[in-house]
């Protein structure tokens, strides 16, 4: 399966009458976007209204509480489109050509869903941990309709679609556009592979899903992880928007939609695909929080990797605590199988960084990277504006009482930030 | 006006000499030697060896406690910004020295340490208590090892934040610090897994805690003649927290007498701990430590006695180190009071 991503580098956002992107420039005519998620019926059952704001990098900015990030898209060649299973008809993606906005995201923001929705600053110390402060945002603010607090997940979904939506609505105005460049993602059939690269090891990439439930949830193809099988995909069906976030865990450590379009294990391993390793597959796995599916799925993942003849397989983790199980089940199963591991996880070493950092352990999980420690207190100047709302700083987590301090600014854990110790690896940011 | 800085040597490194002359007693000297010049080069002025004590290994290691107590003094009068002792690279009588004199600076006078060895030298076992600069294996590596010390004794006068273990140089003290890598994460990992595939050496960024496995011990096959004892982690102590257990990271457990008390009332227990919601808890300390329900079977002939001590303590961020600590210790009177099993519980 062979994906062209065709980039086309946004380098301004711009309110007009018209939408479009022209030189780099995408003007957005709100009305429109608004008009666009009216038409799903859960949003206009549960959203009372939309507002609409940009966000620049290194404006004096603050877009809080923070639900999703998403990279607006549009399906140009080849089968499916869009969010396939949510957005767009089911048909797989990850073939043909799809063109890009780079460099700019959809943001939702507004009333809290669930405890777990992050902060984004577009400037100052907290815009080092987060990577969306690198972008040109266009922030979807939503408003609950009337008794939205009976009817969280309801809320939750309208919400999560309208965000799809926006970036559906804004994707598509790179149809016609010429991308400034292109790249080409191909895996090939196993045994093709086998014989084009009949030295190199295979490695394959145990995506877990966060699917803990009450709002921790992720989708595959419109399927809510929780209900699946530990499975493979292509890996271009990742980078071509068939995982989406539907989550609501710390803000630190969620994986975005826009995660998922640019999954960096994803890209890293492409980098490395026909020169050091063989870049098989993906395993998607679940972190349900019971025990027997978590048995379950984990002996899937070591099932597949041996039935795959792996050599090695990089997992990543969504979300702590409870996962961290999930994640050394998998680790270690997988080893017991011969398959070599590399891990990526975070750490809740305390604020002092002095507590064990991972609810659970083993010797076999012995190559691992941390997206850092997510208590890490952190001083937040007051910024200009604020696009959203401050009133639930001192409740999300990572905040505390008193976070929200007289003069404006925020004291708090990093773990409010979204994204900042991504366990995808997509930051710098480490510990040790 | 530079920092005052006092660095700690052995008979070798002043140049007395070698293992036959290593019985030395510790010797006062004013201003810098041997590797002291280095130290003060790095620092170009902001600070200063001020004086140099000299000690044998052997006679630190012989009179351990003559040693501290005459070189404590003798820090004590200096006034000094900083400690600073070695480096010992693999001497590891040396080693010893350095890190155990250092600790006895920093807990004693309260005065900033750092030492400096190699991480296989016997010294580094207290590279949690105190700072120690990672260095060669031996004297070669002087030329490194001095700069290194150099920086991060500058930072510590300074009262500046450390950095990463990996940043400044020193050994792992299992104090988590976040900074930020040239590679994002993603692009390290698979680096990772690709000198892992090819056999080559690679390092973990997180060392896994080794986890200590108990093998319960055998079933009790009559529990209406057995001895059972209560405790936990939860934090439940007399109201008052007569014992101080600290509400996280305690540094100690308590050991309090149940004879007689049919049930925890809220006006006589409470909770120390931090780490949970102390409410329900507060309302009904038996919920944390089952004394209420314990006596009910003790009535009913189920179990044979309940012990008439419990042990109990916060486990809240305690270090696993400690808690072993505590359980090593009164694992013991439990055995010796005779006690058959014990009911453990957290919270």
């Amino acid at each position: 399966m062979k994906l062209e991503l065709g980039y086309i580098q946004i380098t301004d956002i711009q309110f007009s009458k018209e939408s479009k992107v022209e030189n780099g420039t995408l003007f957005v005519d709100a009305d429109a976007v608004k008009a666009f998620m009216y038409e799903d019926d859960d949003v206009k059952e549960w959203v009372k209204s939309f507002s609409f704001d940009i966000a620049k990098p290194g404006e004096s900015v603050r877009i809080t509480p923070v639900k999703d990030v998403i990279e607006p898209r549009v399906k140009v060649e080849g089968p499916g489109g869009q969010f396939p299973g949510v957005i767009a008809k089911v048909d797989t993606v990850g073939s043909g050509k799809t063109h890009v906005l780079r460099g700019m995201a959809v943001v939702t923001a507004g009333k809290i869903v669930g405890f777990q929705e992050g902060i984004i600053d577009m400037t100052g110390p907290g815009a080092d941990y987060t990577p969306f402060s690198k972008l040109f945002n266009f922030v979807v603010v939503a408003e609950p309709k009337e008794g939205y607090e009976d009817h969280k997940h309801e809320y939750e979904h309208a919400v999560r679609i309208a965000g799809l939506r926006a970036a559906t609505f804004i994707g598509e105005l790179g149809r016609n556009v010429q991308p400034d460049s292109s790249e080409s993602f191909e895996t090939l059939g196993i045994k093709e592979g086998i014989e084009k690269y009949p030295d190199l090891p295979r490695v394959a990439y145990v995506h877990m899903l966060q699917s803990q439930g009450l709002l921790h949830d992720t989708y595959v193809y419109g399927v809510d992880a929780k209900r699946t099988l530990t499975t493979i995909l292509y890996p271009t069906e990742t980078m071509d928007g068939a995982i989406l976030s539907g989550n609501c865990v710390s803000a630190c450590d969620k994986n975005t939609t826009y995660h998922h379009q640019n999954n960096p294990v994803v890209a890293e391993l492409f980098a490395q695909h026909g020169k050091t390793l063989n870049y098989v597959c993906n395993i998607i796995t679940n972190e349900n929080v019971y025990l027997a599916d978590k048995q379950r799925s984990s002996d899937w993942s070591a099932k597949l990797c041996r039935l795959l003849d792996l050599d090695g397989a990089i997992i990543s983790q969504e979300g702590f605590g409870n996962p961290d199980t999930d994640l050394i089940m998998n680790t270690k199963k997988i080893e017991l199988q011969g398959v070599k591991t590399t891990i990526i996880t975070d750490e809740y070493a305390g604020q002092d960084g002095k507590s064990q950092s991972l609810a659970d352990a083993d010797p076999l999980a012995d190559a691992v990277v941390t997206g850092g420690n997510a208590n890490q207190v952190i001083i937040l100047p007051k910024l200009d504006k604020v696009i959203g709302m401050l009133d639930y700083v001192d409740t999300i987590a990572g905040g505390h009482a008193g976070s929200l301090r007289p003069d404006g600014s925020i004291e708090a854990e990093i773990q409010v930030i979204t994204g900042a110790t991504n366990e995808m690896g997509f930051n710098t940011l480490s510990a040790r | 006006m530079s920092y005052r800085v006092v660095h700690y040597i052995n008979q070798f490194f002043a140049n007395i000499g070698g293992e036959e002359m290593a019985h030395v007693a510790p010797e006062l000297r004013e201003g810098f030697v041997g590797p002291g010049m280095a130290l003060n080069q790095a620092w170009k002025g902001e600070a200063e060896v001020v004086a140099t004590i000299v000690c044998g290994d052997s006679y630190f290691a012989e009179h351990e406690k003559d040693a501290k107590a005459q070189i404590l003094e003798w820090v004590k009068a200096q006034k000094p910004d900083l400690f600073i002792a070695g480096p010992a690279f693999n001497a590891g009588r040396y080693g010893y020295a350095c890190a155990n004199i250092c600790a006895a600076v920093q807990d004693e006078l309260g005065v900033p340490v750092l030492t400096g060895m190699y991480q296989e030298n016997p010294g580094a076992d207290l590279k949690n208590k105190v700072l120690i600069v990672s260095t060669a294996n031996s004297a070669a590596g002087m030329r490194k090892a001095a700069p290194a010390m150099a920086k991060l004794a500058m930072k510590l006068m300074k009262g500046e934040p450390l950095g990463a273990s990996c940043e400044d140089g020193y050994m792992n003290n299992g104090i988590r610090v976040n900074f930020f890598e040239k590679e994002r994460g993603a692009k390290r990992a698979v680096n990772m897994l690709i000198k892992k595939l090819n056999d080559q050496p690679f390092e973990t960024e997180y060392p896994m805690p080794s986890f200590d496995h108990v093998a319960p011990n055998k079933a009790i096959k009559d529990l209406s003649k057995a001895t059972i004892a209560v405790c936990t982690s939860g934090g439940i102590v007399p109201k008052g927290n007569p014992d101080h257990i600290e509400s996280s990271s305690a540094s100690h457990y308590g050991e309090y007498c149940i004879a007689g008390v049919e049930t925890l009332t809220s006006d006589a227990y409470e909770t120390a701990h931090g780490g949970y919601d102390p409410v329900y808890a507060n309302q009904n300390p038996n919920r944390v430590l089952p004394v209420d329900v314990l006596r009910e079977f003790e009535k009913e002939g189920i179990i044979g006695k309940l012990h008439d001590y419990f042990y109990t303590t916060v486990g809240n961020g305690t270090a696993v180190a400690s808690a072993k600590g505590f359980a090593m210790e009164y694992a013991q009177k439990l055995l010796e009071a005779g006690v058959h099993a014990v009911i453990m519980t957290s919270t």
